[in-house]
């Protein structure tokens, strides 16, 4: 394991993470939200645990997405104030 | 609608670059998702993620050319056969461990009792490799199955939000 590596990885998940839970464009958040399953595939990665890493990229930052963007195509864009 | 719509929601025409790379990549990430189902026993991988990459290939292929095309292609029922005949095939599996296995304590799926090859550890190898492919073509199926009821527009519906 790289700590330094690490941190930075953690670091940007935090961010990502605030980010989708405060931002108003809810097709921006599905996005966030595959960038944050990516990251978070390569935490796992970085603990040495690849199966785990696998299937967070694959559904995660996949079938999840496809699937919210589909259910969003539903609804209305942007979230009311 | 006709054939040729495009894109989840429907309406605008193919695009060429679209049609033409997603044509290319669809059979290389199925090929992907087999060999990712195959070596899930020895290492990275499986049944389940394997599957989903198969699924994300049909997904692929969905906003390529449209939920029309792809729809006629993969019915409810075909889905509906597929994901029960991974289930009958994982049960099956165990069944016949059981079965097979009788003298020996009759274990749910312990595999290595299954008369495949002489060999006790090839026949454990041999029988996880098809649960792994039951495994595979449910989870395929399911997941294809939920992102088409989600996209497909049924009849009289009208298009809300689209701002």
């Amino acid at each position: 394991m790289i700590w330094q590596l690490d941190l930075a990885l953690l670091f940007l998940i935090v961010i990502i993470a605030i980010v989708t839970i405060t931002v108003r464009d809810l097709l921006s958040a599905i996005m966030l939200l595959c960038a944050y399953s990516f990251l978070m595939a390569l935490v796992w990665v970085e603990m040495h645990s690849v199966d785990v890493a696998f299937t967070e990229a694959a559904v995660g930052a996949g079938a999840t997405t496809a699937f919210l963007i589909a259910a969003l195509s539903r609804t209305k864009r942007w979230e009311k104030k | 609608m006709n054939s040729k719509d495009s894109g989840m929601s429907g309406g605008k025409g193919g695009d060429v670059v679209v049609e033409t790379v997603s044509r290319l990549m669809v059979p290389f990430i199925q090929l992907f998702a087999l060999y990712v189902i195959i070596h899930g026993a020895g290492g990275p991988g499986g049944g389940f993620q394997g599957g989903v990459i198969f699924a994300s290939s049909f997904i692929l292929y969905v906003i390529a050319f449209g939920i029309v095309k792809a729809g006629n292609r993969f019915s409810e029922a075909k889905n509906t056969v597929l994901f029960s005949t991974g289930v009958y095939i994982y049960a099956g599996v165990g069944l016949l461990c059981i079965i097979c296995g009788l003298a020996f304590g009759a274990q749910f799926l312990n595999y290595g009792y299954i008369p495949l090859t002489h060999h006790f550890e090839e026949n454990r190898a041999l029988g996880m490799d098809l649960v792994e492919v039951g495994i595979g073509i449910t989870v395929m199926a399911v997941i294809t199955s939920i992102f088409f009821n989600l996209v497909w527009k049924r009849e009289g519906e009208e298009v809300e939000g689209e701002d």
